[in-house]
């Protein structure tokens, strides 16, 4: 019953680009088998990297009757090479692109919401608003940013939104105070969310303070991007006699496939818990990007999702500063 | 819309309904804490209200395994639990606990209607959940108004819920199905104008200086005690897509002047229907008699509604049978009779919603 997410690929033909902030272009993809896309959806791309495929997701900002979806790509300081393939892009070039896949969704009815976007999170928020509103719900658009110059879409939401748009920007010394934020929701309020990633840990903190109801807090949640850079590291199964490498962009559960474990799995991406792994010893730590167990379990490092936890040796995070001694290993058994 | 015309279902027998319209899924008074359960247009739909009153609509199925929430109870503020291994939902559907596990996985969620309560009526939209405008309610204004008293009941009808609109746009059938209480000949003698929009259609019959029908003559006398002779009569049928039918009805004293505006010597009542599909071949027909005289006389509610219930009890049967009979011949077609107007813009207008919604397929 939760929102289908069967992932269609098709061809899709760029149609237009512009800049529409500092360092963000506004693509518009006019797909071959075209669908409308929900607001809170996103379409997976297939993007080139070092002559390497590899997926990246984009939110749909909006689609028209003809199907056509429109993205916005943020060129990113410390980019993997993802947001450069997609700024090399050309009008009439083609990619392959999912049909829209909804892991984000709207709910219709609730008294009121607020709606939190952070820089190009917005991608993700617009639709949400621009729904909102159309349904005269009663909503607040926080739209917080570093400079206006970065801040896509700020004068159409503007017109769009008027006295419901709150906008935060860093450099005038108008920076959200997320204390403040939280403050104003109630238990009939549901908050939707995007941006980055220590600017949502504090809402979820903020929030679980004011004893409002968890699901009320609605934010996706990417199983592919936790605190740290993926590293390379070494799974073992001593009672099957396992020992496998896990690339950098392989889960721990497709390296325990492909060596002949029979795994138990549903979700592939952290939530249902089913893939759960006992760890028998540890070198190194492990970087939880599940939400199945709580912060307790996960500090207490005895069992992992292994569809999207991995192993590290690194203490900041940064891939830079992984341990020059050699990757993690993780010991493990499985049901 | 040339693709409109060539597949025209206008005279298919079962025809779908669109998903994108406010349907009624029950009385207000009808739900409760305690969870029902009522299937709207083919979907089982889990009814109930939060601690504040606020009515809800959940899909009626766990997201588990799928079973029925409507077994369930009501907890906390707003929530209701799966009868079967204990989640439970708020109102949003949004799964707030599950059993034996410190988190909750975000993805459980079930379908949450939006609701509206209006005009006694709670409605739910089972469609795209971004149009669900509440002003998009049809208006049956005289359910909750204080210059309109009266009361109503649901029919279970086992007919595509087009046979009921088809049975409510043509009121000549009353001459044959209704003969002892609102029947006469003149309904079939007399002319009738049709008139429509992108939204609503109208069929407007007046049939002037004749003998009320007993129905009229009774309701003149409770108005005008001891009246006797002559009356013009009125029925304004007025459809509003997807399934509302609201009919304007009443008599006065002929030549009184009510064909021009002047109404103060007769009765007026509005007889509301709304029509919720159940299945393709059943549906829930809510029903109501308003009047806006003798609003202080609950008697007069109750004979009106009794009095109604037996005539709405004849074109039930007639339903039923037809729907049998339509079933027990595959093969025959509709055909159409200058009197089919009315019900030929009913379906015109909702092929054209079923249309936008990419839905048009006639049903088998
Ligand atoms: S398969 Fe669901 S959490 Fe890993
Ligand atoms: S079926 Fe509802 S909790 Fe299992
Ligand atoms: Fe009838």
């Amino acid at each position: 019953m939760a929102a289908t997410n069967t992932e269609v690929w098709q061809r899709a033909t760029v149609v237009e680009i512009h800049t529409v902030a500092t360092d963000i272009r506004r693509i518009v993809l006019e797909p071959a088998l075209p669908k409308a896309a929900e607001p809170g959806s996103h379409i997976d791309v297939k993007v080139s990297i070092g002559g390497e495929e590899q997926k990246r997701s984009y939110s749909v900002v909006e689609s028209d009757d003809a199907g056509r979806l429109v993205i916005s790509v943020m060129r990113a300081p410390q980019s993997r090479g993802g947001s450069v393939f997609m700024h090399g892009l050309e009008t009439g070039q083609q990619l392959e692109i999912t049909q829209p896949l909804q892991n984000f969704p709207l709910r219709v009815g609730a008294e009121r919401y607020i709606l939190l976007a952070g820089g190009i999170g917005i991608t993700a928020i617009a639709n949400m608003a621009a729904v909102l509103q159309r349904l005269k719900a009663s909503y607040t658009l926080v739209y917080a940013g570093r400079s206006r110059t970065a801040m896509a879409y700020l004068a159409e939401l503007q017109e769009r939104h008027g006295e419901n748009l709150v906008v935060h920007v860093d450099d005038e010394g108008t920076s959200l105070k997320v204390d403040e934020l939280v403050a104003g929701a109630d238990l009939d309020t549901e908050l939707y969310m995007c941006g980055p990633i220590r600017l949502m840990d504090a809402v979820r903190r903020a929030w679980s303070e004011r004893e409002l109801d968890s699901p009320n807090l609605r934010y996706e949640t990417f199983g592919n991007s936790g605190w740290y850079d993926p590293e390379e590291f070494i799974v073992k199964v001593p009672r099957l006699g396992i020992e496998a490498k896990v690339g950098q962009g392989r889960s721990m559960l497709e390296a325990l496939e492909d060596a002949g474990a029979d795994m138990m799995f549903d979700c592939r991406k952290g939530e249902c818990g089913l893939c759960e792994v006992r760890v028998l010893a540890l070198d190194g730590g492990i970087d939880h990007r599940d939400v199945f167990y709580s912060e307790r379990q996960q500090k207490a490092t005895e069992k992992m999702c292994c569809c999207v936890s991995r192993g590290v040796t690194s203490k900041t995070g940064a891939k830079a500063d992984a341990s020059p001694a050699g990757p993690a290993v993780i010991t493990i058994d499985i049901s | 819309m040339t693709a409109v015309q060539s597949q025209s279902s206008t005279t298919n027998k079962v025809l779908g309904h669109p998903l994108n319209a406010w349907y009624v899924a029950a009385w207000d008074h009808e739900v409760t804490r305690a969870p029902m359960s009522r299937r709207i247009a083919n979907r089982p739909v889990a009814l109930y209200r939060t601690e504040d009153g606020k009515a809800v609509a959940l899909a009626d199925a766990c997201w588990h395994r799928l079973a029925p929430l409507s077994m369930g109870k009501t907890v906390g503020k707003d929530g209701i639990q799966c009868p079967y291994h204990g989640i439970v939902y708020n109102s949003a559907g949004r799964c707030m606990s599950m059993p034996a596990q410190e988190t909750i996985n975000p993805s459980a969620t079930v379908p949450s209607f939006p609701v509206v309560e209006r005009y006694r009526y709670v409605w739910v939209w089972l469609g795209d959940p971004t149009k669900a405008d509440p002003e998009l309610v049809p208006d049956m204004h005289q359910m909750s108004s204080e210059e309109w008293a009266g009361d109503g009941e649901t029919i279970h009808a086992p007919c595509n819920y087009q046979l009921v609109l088809d049975n409510l746009m043509d009121l000549t059938h009353e001459e044959f199905v209704h003969s002892s209480s609102i029947g006469q000949e003149e309904l079939s003698e007399s002319d009738f104008v049709v008139s429509h929009d992108g939204n609503t259609v109208t069929v407007s019959r007046w049939m002037l200086d004749i003998d009320a029908p007993p129905f009229w003559l009774k309701n003149m006398r409770d108005k005008f005690p001891g009246f006797e002779g002559k009356v013009d009569r009125w029925q304004i049928i007025t459809f509003q897509a997807p399934s509302t039918i609201c009919i304007d009805v009443g008599v006065a004293a002929a030549g009184t002047g009510a064909p021009e505006g002047d109404r103060s010597q007769g009765v007026n009542g509005f007889v509301m229907n709304t029509i919720t599909p159940e299945t393709d071949r059943s549906c829930h027909y809510f029903w109501a008699f308003m009047r806006n005289y003798r609003l202080e006389s609950q008697l007069i509610t109750t004979q009106l509604r009794n009095g109604v219930h037996g005539v709405f009890g004849e074109d039930e049967e007639m339903l039923k049978a037809q729907q049998e009979a339509i079933d027990a011949n595959p093969d025959y077609e509709f055909y159409n009779l200058n009197i089919d107007a009315g019900g030929m813009w009913v379906r015109r207008l909702i092929e054209r919603m079923l249309d936008a919604e990419g839905r048009l397929v006639p049903t088998a």
